[in-house]
């Protein structure tokens, strides 16, 4: 990250947000296999997206993004949750713009 | 009056050909007069509302906008100023409210230092006033904080009529005496509104362990309930160093409290419960 020699040290937050992720990726794996793709490529993308627009020292907006991302997790983990449509939707409207 | 004038003005030159011409200079001066009239009021009663800001649309830092409103055409409580600036102003402003009655509980935020409900609380006569949302919660946007948190711990408290013996009469409700009845006073008019717990300082530093005055008052509802059979699991559920006992007797809930409740008063009951199951 910045400039270190060693192994890159992450923060509180950066190790927040990979666990978020990663939560994303363990909560698809238990759904059918379309749809674990369909999940996986919306929520990459998503944090694809974030990582490059949200400024690193925005630690408000990060700090909701990771509630609401927390938030969205609970309910993808409910085993009768089968897709992800609404973060679909957000992607397509951020896509259009 | 000046309107009687305009209007009889306009119907003078209707028949005339420069009638249009007439009509817009007419209409202006009748704006002029009404005008003029507004300034020779004796008292103008501007308010400046400062409202607190953030929208994760637009992740800069939060802040606190100015609105100035003229109470002279506003309702008498926060909410509708809230209301008016929503509509007249700016629309993009954001909160919570329904029944604009204190019974939905809605509306809590922080007014001028205090939480209440905006639709209970009338517009003090002050010159300014700040709105923010409600102390060490979650800002979602604007005025709207997150409350999953506070609904949690309320659930955690199991608010439900549970037994172990069927009602008297099958199918039946359980009947309870009209002294039984009268324990739940002070309790179930409890809204939920979130501005007891939010003013509790011991709240703000243990938001997630300390169950907060609001789903202790619930608890004890619960506990008090004739026809409730799971008193005593309820106790234990509770007896925690941090679930109830981060409770100091503040009383900030008491003051807080847009109903009049005093959330203290049955936490103490929950904790000599406690100390006479222990003897």
């Amino acid at each position: 990250m910045v400039g270190s020699t060693g192994p890159k040290k992450l923060s509180g937050m950066q190790k927040q947000v990979l666990g978020l992720y990663r939560g994303f990726l363990r909560a698809a794996r238990t759904k059918s296999p379309e749809d674990r793709h369909q999940i996986e490529s919306v929520v990459t993308a998503e944090f694809r997206r974030n990582s490059a627009l949200v400024e690193r020292k925005n630690f408000l907006y990060i700090e909701y993004l990771l509630r609401r991302g927390k938030k969205q997790l609970q309910q993808l983990q409910s085993p009768d949750t089968v897709g992800l449509s609404h973060l679909n939707v957000g992607f397509s409207q951020t896509k259009k713009s | 009056m000046a309107t009687g004038l305009v209007r009889r003005a306009i119907s003078r030159v209707h028949n005339s050909p420069a009638a249009k011409l007439g009509c817009i200079r007419a209409h202006a001066s009748e704006a002029q007069a009404q005008q003029v009239e507004q300034k020779a009021r004796p008292v103008s009663n501007l308010k400046t509302f400062q409202i607190y800001r953030w929208s994760p649309d637009n992740p800069k830092k939060p802040e606190l906008q100015d609105y100035q409103i003229d109470l002279k055409d506003c309702g008498p409580m926060v909410l509708d100023a809230l209301i008016k600036i929503k509509n007249e102003f700016d629309a993009t402003l954001t909160f919570r409210r329904s029944c604009r009655e204190g019974i939905c509980g809605s509306c809590a935020m922080n007014i001028d230092g205090c939480n209440g409900l905006a639709c209970l609380t009338k517009i003090e006569s002050g010159s300014s006033s700040t709105i923010t949302p409600l102390p060490h919660m979650f800002v979602i946007k604007d005025l709207v904080v997150d409350m999953t948190n506070f609904y949690n711990q309320y659930k955690s408290i199991e608010p439900w009529l549970k037994r172990k013996n069927p009602p008297p009469v099958p199918g039946k409700e359980v009947p309870q005496s009209k002294k039984d009845r009268e324990k739940l006073d002070g309790m179930y008019e409890c809204i939920l509104c979130a501005c007891c717990s939010t003013s509790c300082p011991s709240y703000w530093w243990n938001p997630e362990s300390y169950l907060g005055p609001a789903a202790l008052l619930h608890a004890n509802r619960w506990i008090m309930d004739s026809r409730d059979e799971y008193t005593t699991e309820r106790l234990d559920a509770i007896c925690d160093e941090f679930k109830l006992y981060r409770c100091h007797t503040i009383l900030n809930c008491a003051r807080a409290c847009p109903k009049g409740l005093n959330p203290g008063k049955q936490i103490t009951n929950i904790k000599q419960l406690q100390l006479a199951k222990g003897i």
